[in-house]
């Protein structure tokens, strides 16, 4: 197995002030996460790390025998900030089993209202999340240096964004008080606005069906959407430059900052935004319109697309245990045994998965997780690769670049870049960008990604509206295909929910789900060990990362750990537990309670 | 002369209040997120101070929160040892059943120091219902069990109130105050966080709860009374085929018996909302929810005799409706351009004729 990291004993030269932390929960995330922590303060370093969860509810055991139109309905409650993506996935592969394809209309209004999820959620943790880990209170709490640095240093792109210094942006960061936190609070309301128009509510939708949307196609419904897309396009105009004025602050106040919740370059998208002209949800053509996809499905490693295909993505998905609290399944039925073209189905595909829990007492030394280990098999090598999402973006403008595919007018991949052009405005001129691959896979360049695919969605949500208005104009407004449910059936979708990859797996039997396996991005990035020993990527991305913060283990707060695990955008119910292998504790102490918190600051 | 004092330099009767928020029941965190796209009132209308005559809020909520880990938790430490006074408990995610099983957890939020196991929300509901001022159960995980405790579960989940005891009082001698809805609606919550507040202020009497604890002026009609597409119920025009703008009652739509004002409010500002905008009601703001509204996309048991009554009368009114639509649809005869006014004025002086 190559894709572990390097054992984090052998770059601990020497156990001395070894330290054990913990930080449980870890908050501003969505889900329950603790941090359990070795430190070793001589080599500045976190030393090794374990990945767990906390919550359990057991989604596959109780939707079996249920009705299949039911599936998305009933997924949708898996996620809070994206259930719409678990809809809109369970709606593919419910498409595909029963084999319809909805009217174009929907697949616009459906593209519309997912460009709008990303545009929300993408913005609202970016700037309400994690940006808190880069405002002032908090730079001046772990990084005082950085903080003297950041108030002499001129924002390079000021006249776009209105923040003279470094110092200005991470002020208007505060959490509250900012003045740019409180702005992304309002633009993430009106995203959801956005979002409400298409897809009926936030954040478990009403309009979505299988075959199509009940959401009525009319010009007032377009008009409200555009002119709310045109105000958030004018704020990504300054978002933006914002960010690359942070974000390259940090790697030149802080050099070695790469390093922080940096990984080898595995990184796994599953495509969004549907082709009605291409789609037609027969896994036999998959690749064909997998490919047509307006943000392409793909696997990075080592920075080379292995595949654009879909057929092959569903087929190297493998579900492994090995520290998670679950009974294994090799005994059980096997549900799938060929997909549809013939080729065979592994027993550890989500197809043929069977969920046995089996709740026990947490033991670091064995099973200590209920997330299960997600990894993709690479046939060219045996590997079961430990992929991440790196949050979402990244991965998708990385498979996106690489592949070339992707051009709208608005967007344009050039195989090693993705052009966005945003198009004039009220108060600014038209604008282009470009997302260039960078040179690691880390926790900057994951939170930078984030803020270019806002820019992304809200240019791919130009060109969606352009098509629909030209659907609305030529009267072709019916918005749902009728369909049957089959006695008989499978069904798979891919999608990207806001922080990575998803898919959902369905077998129907007599009429009813048999079987049903969504996997969403968190359990592929907060994965604990594998049967064969391989860590999850949160686990491996944290250990090793250096500390830079400047205080001792007395006032540590972790600062970059934070950064290093937020930049995944956690999001599900689970953790990341570390420990020390071969280290000895020397001391052991709880995070200090240094902070003031939102009270205290509104108590100020 | 004035009977209600202005407001304007009156101090609350409770100075602080915190609020606890609990997000690891069995839930989404989709409650949390949605009070962050509440406007009427939002957040930071609560946390900054916006509306006169309340007490300061502190909101420890772990999707917001500036502190992590001890530091944060430290607040449900100071909260179980009666430290933290007054506080609002309110709790997402629906109550597992920790007991059916020998050793594990379902749910757990931080670690026990001396056990290095987790604290299980069990464990923490326990430790801080005795001492909270009042408990507000969000969305229909927490209120009464929802979707994670739907036949078939493996978690044994349920609701607080099945939990605590329907007729669980606080300290102060308040139910357990339940806003269902799946997530719930952002400015319900909101909304019944601010009379709460009022009401701890002293400046509004108790709470006035429903026999399922929801807020009377929240739940006290159904989704049809207040859907805006009820008029072609009346006139028995149901929809055929979703993405019809018509009553949807037919193809599964629940919303004459379901108790929810989302037709009323939409979803944000008036934007969005169930059958209103063509997603049919589910039912996801009532006890029964899920099970007795599966499969969803069915017309309800009771809703095709009813809907063939209206058919009937609907056909009639439609008619008659219609000559009446015709009528109003022309401008009356006085509006033209002739050389002379035929409005019924006699014009004296207009010198023309």
């Amino acid at each position: 197995m190559e894709t572990a990291t390097i054992p984090a004993t052998d770059t601990t030269p020497k156990a001395a002030n070894i330290v054990e932390m913990s930080w449980d929960p870890i908050t501003r995330i969505v889900g329950s996460l603790g941090i359990f922590t070795k430190i070793d303060f001589t080599n500045r370093k976190v030393v090794e790390c374990h990945s767990t969860s906390s919550i359990f509810r057991g989604y596959s055991i109780f939707m079996k025998n249920k009705d299949p139109r039911d599936a998305h309905f009933i997924t949708s409650r898996i996620c809070g900030i994206c259930g719409d993506n678990h809809a809109t996935c369970s709606v593919y592969a419910q498409n595909m089993a029963y084999g319809i394809k909805p009217p174009p209309i929907a697949e616009w209004i459906v593209n519309l209202g997912e460009a709008a999820e990303y545009m929300f959620d993408h913005n609202i943790f970016q700037d309400n999340l994690v940006g808190v880990d880069f405002c002032e209170k908090m730079v001046r709490e772990t990084n005082p240096g950085v903080w003297e640095k950041a108030q002499k240093t001129e924002a390079p792109h000021a006249n776009d964004h209105g923040y003279r210094t470094i110092a200005d942006i991470m002020k208007s960061l505060n959490p509250f008080e900012g003045e740019f936190y409180r702005e992304t609070l309002q633009v993430s309301r009106m995203t959801r606005e956005m979002f409400c128009l298409m897809e009926g509510r936030h954040v478990h939708p009403s309009t979505l069906y299988p075959g199509g949307v009940g959401t009525v196609p009319s010009v007032q419904l377009f008009t409200d959407f555009l002119i709310r897309l045109m105000r958030y396009i004018e704020f990504m105009k300054k978002v933006v430059p914002l960010h690359d004025d942070l974000f390259d602050f940090f790697y030149e106040a802080l050099p070695g900052y790469e390093q922080v919740g940096q990984r080898r370059i595995l990184l796994g998208c599953w495509g969004s935004f549907q082709d009605p002209d291409v789609c037609d949800y027969d896994y036999k053509t998959m690749d064909r319109w997998g490919k047509a996809m307006y943000v392409t499905p793909g696997i990075v490693v080592d920075g080379e697309l292995v595949t654009t295909n879909l057929v092959d993505i569903n087929l190297g998905i493998r579900i492994l245990l090995g520290s998670s609290y679950y009974e294994d399944w090799e005994n059980q039925e096997t549900f799938v045994s060929t997909d549809p073209l013939g080729n065979p189905v592994d027993k550890r595909h989500p197809w043929n998965q069977t969920t046995i829990p089996k709740p026990q007492k947490r033991n670091f030394g064995d099973k200590y997780t209920w997330v299960m280990s997600p990894r993709w098999y690479d046939k060219r090598t045996g590997d079961h690769l430990a992929l991440d999402t790196g949050g979402g973006p990244i991965a998708r403008l990385w498979a996106t670049a690489l592949a070339g595919l992707v051009d709208i007018g608005y967007v344009k991949a050039t195989g090693n870049s993705v052009k966005i052009v945003l198009p004039k405005t009220a108060m600014k001129p038209e604008v282009e960008f470009e997302w260039k691959i960078p040179k690691w896979s880390n926790a900057i360049e994951r939170d930078r990604a984030r803020t270019y695919f806002q820019a992304y969605a809200a240019a791919a949500a130009m060109y969606f509206t352009e098509r629909a208005m030209a659907e609305l104009h030529a009267g072709r407004t019916k918005t749902f295909t009728p369909f049957k449910v089959p006695q008989e059936a499978i069904g798979c979708g891919f999608h990207e929910a806001v922080r990575g990859v998803l898919s959902h797996h369905m077998v129907i039997r007599g009429g009813k789900i048999a079987n049903y396996h969504p996997y969403p991005p968190t359990p592929w990035n907060a994965n604990p060990r594998d049967i064969y020993g391989t860590p999850g990527p949160y686990e491996d991305a944290v250990q090793n990362t250096p500390i830079f913060e400047e205080n001792g283990p007395d006032k540590f707060k972790g600062i970059d750990i934070m950064r290093a695990v937020r930049s995944f955008d956690p999001c599900l119910p689970c953790g990341v537990h570390m420990y020390l292998g071969d280290g000895k504790i020397l001391k052991q102490m709880h995070t200090p309670t240094a902070y003031a918190g939102l009270a205290s600051v509104k108590s100020e | 002369m004035a009977t209600v004092a202005p407001l304007l330099h009156r101090a609350p009767d409770v100075k602080e209040i915190h609020v606890v928020w609990m997000t690891t029941g069995l839930g989404c965190d989709g409650d949390s997120v949605s009070i962050t796209a509440a406007s009427l009132p939002s957040i930071e209308d609560l946390v900054m101070g916006a509306i006169p005559g309340l007490p300061t809020v502190h909101v420890h909520n772990p999707v917001i929160a500036y502190e992590n880990g001890d530091d944060f938790l430290k607040y449900w430490y100071q909260a179980a040892a009666g430290k933290l006074d007054p506080f609002v408990l309110v709790m997402e995610g629906s109550i597992p059943n920790e007991k059916i099983k020998k050793e594990g957890y379902w749910a757990a939020l931080g670690t026990d120091s001396r056990t290095g196991q987790p604290i299980t929300t069990n464990e923490w509901i326990d430790r801080l219902a005795p001492k909270a001022l009042g408990i507000v159960c969000a969305g229909t995980c927490a209120t009464y069990g929802g979707i994670h405790a739907m036949e078939g579960n493996p978690t044994g989940a349920m609701g607080l109130a099945d939990y605590l005891g329907w007729n669980w009082r606080s300290k102060a001698g308040l139910p357990i105050v339940n806003v269902p809805g799946c997530p719930v609606q952002p400015d319900n919550m909101m909304e019944t966080l601010l009379y709460l507040l009022y009401q701890v202020a002293g400046l509004a009497p108790m709470i006035p709860l429903d026999d399922q604890l929801r807020p009377k002026w929240l739940f006290g009609q159904t989704v049809h009374e207040g859907c805006d597409r009820g008029g072609y119920y009346e006139q028995g025009e149901f929809a055929k085929g979703y993405g019809s703008p018509e009553c949807l009652v037919k193809l599964g739509c629940w919303g004459p018996v379901v108790n929810c004002n989302v037709t009323k409010r939409g979803w944000m500002d008036g934007i969005g909302g169930c059958p209103n905008v063509g997603g049919i009601c589910i039912g996801c703001t009532m006890p029964g929810f899920p099970d007795k509204f599966m499969p969803f996309m069915d017309e309800p048991p009771g809703a095709a005799g009813s809907s063939a009554v209206s058919s009937i009368y609907g056909l009639v009114i439609r008619s008659l409706r219609s000559i009446t639509h015709h009528t109003a649809n022309k401008e009356p005869r006085w509006r033209h351009r002739r050389s002379e006014l035929t409005t019924g004025y006699q014009p004296a002086h207009y010198g023309n004729g």
